[in-house]
């Protein structure tokens, strides 16, 4: 990554959009020290990530949700599982009963609780993982491609969660290459070549859908239907991104 | 077909054998197992069958299920009988050409597979009553006296834990891998044995590679948690000693005592 600077806001919902090999992973993993930047520095919360002291703290505050559902849970009992972080970070045994519920309850999985991992969908497994992140108590949660291996409908689930977490006062970063999950963001970089090379809200950046598409991405259904009308003379405003907002123009 | 596979083979219930520590239950499998090391006559065999099966009437655990436990070791049975039944020099009861039976060889025989019979039984009645993750939980709890002479009783016991949790995907795996060969014209299920160890090359090969991938992520999962070793970890549902473990502990007792003393009770009945 060369050159990247870029400033989070707490409780903001942050997309990182790019191609294979455009270095968006390695920005998320060294958002929560997995990778320290070799120059320059990432900041949590006022924590320097290459000092040792703050390492814990820092995996505390920024949860971490990776892309392969399977292969991050650790227990063969889902309730176990969500424990594993809360145990690592030594919290009391009632307090860590108390988390794993609410953070069960929280991602729709309560029921699941005693059952195991491989009897569970990917999406089951994915919603899962964010429990086993959220009953850390995280002021952050960054999913790298949470959604790349799941079905349409886990998809669908572990957004809706994703954004009930937002709503709840959890900052959101997520990395994807899905466009139509980026345009539900408050804010999107995108990166290309280890750089960045578009920013802005969601408006800003899908305006410009030629440069976009340079960076062999593609933009989300409703800028592309906007920009078919707009050829047709009808003047779409340019803020419109999501699939919800062009229904509700049209409808008007 | 992956997705009903049981892991260990744990029976699921509520007995009171069941809900015992694990602890417990671990030493009072070790102890009766070599109890019967100690047993040298029939009474002694008669008590240790009771005992257990008492303890397979509480546990609710259904014979047959037992039973079938005892199917890959019934050649090993065999074997040692028949050793031990011909091998044995004594009092001579049937000879045909060079092959004899003798007393002594017969006694040794039965003794020896009741022995084996017992051991498997008694063993895998802790198995069967207990989830595999409180297995691991017992032992670490049991090793960690031990950590003082460097025994890494924490780690013995997450590697068990996550080895637990990885059967069914690698098992998922390897059935994806061996699909993918077969459907590019791998062959599994022909020719003899050399020919066949040899065609599982190209299904070892990728589910190591796979293997290692998943043991990769899995490190940087569990670090993104926090995960640092053993040292000030917690645990949600700590294992607790409770009133039926005490009970349990002192029949363990009383059933050593009785085990030991059996010959000594007998001279004074005689």
């Amino acid at each position: 990554m060369d050159q990247v600077s870029l400033k989070i806001h707490k409780g903001s919902f942050t997309a990182v959009i790019g191609s294979n090999g455009s270095g968006k992973s390695t920005l998320a993993k060294n958002i929560n020290a997995l990778l320290l930047p070799t120059s320059g520095a990432v900041y949590i919360k006022g924590m320097d990530t290459r000092v040792m002291e703050y390492l814990w703290d820092i995996r505390q505050s920024a949860g971490m949700v990776f892309q392969n559902p399977d292969n991050q849970l650790v227990s063969s009992v889902v309730e176990d599982d969500v424990a594993f972080g809360p145990e690592n970070l030594g919290v009391e045994p009632l307090e860590i009963r108390r988390r794993v519920d609410e953070a069960l309850k929280s991602v729709n999985m309560y029921d699941e609780r005693k059952s195991g991992p491989h009897l569970l969908s990917g999406g089951q497994k994915q919603r899962i993982a964010i429990a086993g992140v959220v009953a850390m108590r995280p002021d952050v949660i960054i999913f790298d491609e949470p959604t790349a291996m799941l079905d349409p409908k886990g998809r669908k689930e572990v957004m809706t969660i994703i954004k009930t977490l937002n709503s709840e006062g959890i900052t959101v970063v997520l990395i994807t290459h899905f466009m139509d999950e980026a345009s539900l963001a408050d804010y999107i970089y995108i990166m290309d070549k280890g750089k960045v090379a578009l920013k802005g809200s969601p408006g800003e950046v899908f305006s410009r859908v030629e440069e976009i598409r340079s960076y062999d991405l593609d933009v989300p259904l409703a800028v592309m239907v906007a920009e078919g009308l707009r050829e047709k003379g009808i003047d779409v405003p340019t803020h419109i991104v999501t699939v919800k907002e062009m229904v509700d123009y049209l409808c008007q | 077909m992956i997705r009903d596979i049981t892991l260990g083979q744990y029976f699921p219930g509520e007995s009171g054998i069941h809900r015992l520590d694990p602890r417990v239950k671990i030493v009072m499998a070790l102890t009766y197992i070599v109890a019967l090391f100690l047993v040298k006559d029939f009474w002694g065999f008669f008590f240790a069958v009771l005992v257990l099966s008492i303890i397979i009437k509480a546990s609710g655990v259904p014979l047959k299920f037992i039973i079938r436990g005892l199917k890959p070791i019934f050649i090993i049975i065999i074997f040692t009988f028949t050793v031990n039944m011909f091998m044995i020099g004594g009092e001579v009861l049937w000879q045909w050409k060079f092959l004899h039976i003798t007393r002594e060889g017969l006694f040794i025989a039965v003794f020896m597979a009741i022995r084996l019979i017992l051991l498997i039984i008694g063993s895998s009645l802790l198995t069967l009553t207990t989830k595999p993750i409180h297995l691991t939980d017992g032992i670490e709890s049991l090793l960690k006296p031990l950590t003082v002479f460097k025994v890494p009783a924490h780690e013995l016991a997450m590697m068990m834990t996550i080895a637990l949790r990885f059967i069914p995907t690698l098992l998922e795996e390897t059935d994806k891998i061996m699909k993918a060969q077969m459907a590019r014209g791998a062959d599994f299920e022909s020719g003899n044995v050399i020919r066949r160890a040899k065609s599982l090359i190209p299904l070892l090969v990728p589910l190591f590679i796979s293997a290692f991938r998943i043991a990769q992520d899995l490190a940087m999962a569990m670090e993104a948690r926090c995960y640092r070793g053993g040292k000030h970890r917690t645990r949600m549902n700590a294992i607790r000693i409770r009133k039926g473990d005490y009970v349990a502990v002192f029949l363990l007792i009383l059933f050593v005592v009785i085990i030991v003393a059996e010959p000594s009770i007998k001279g004074l009945l005689v």
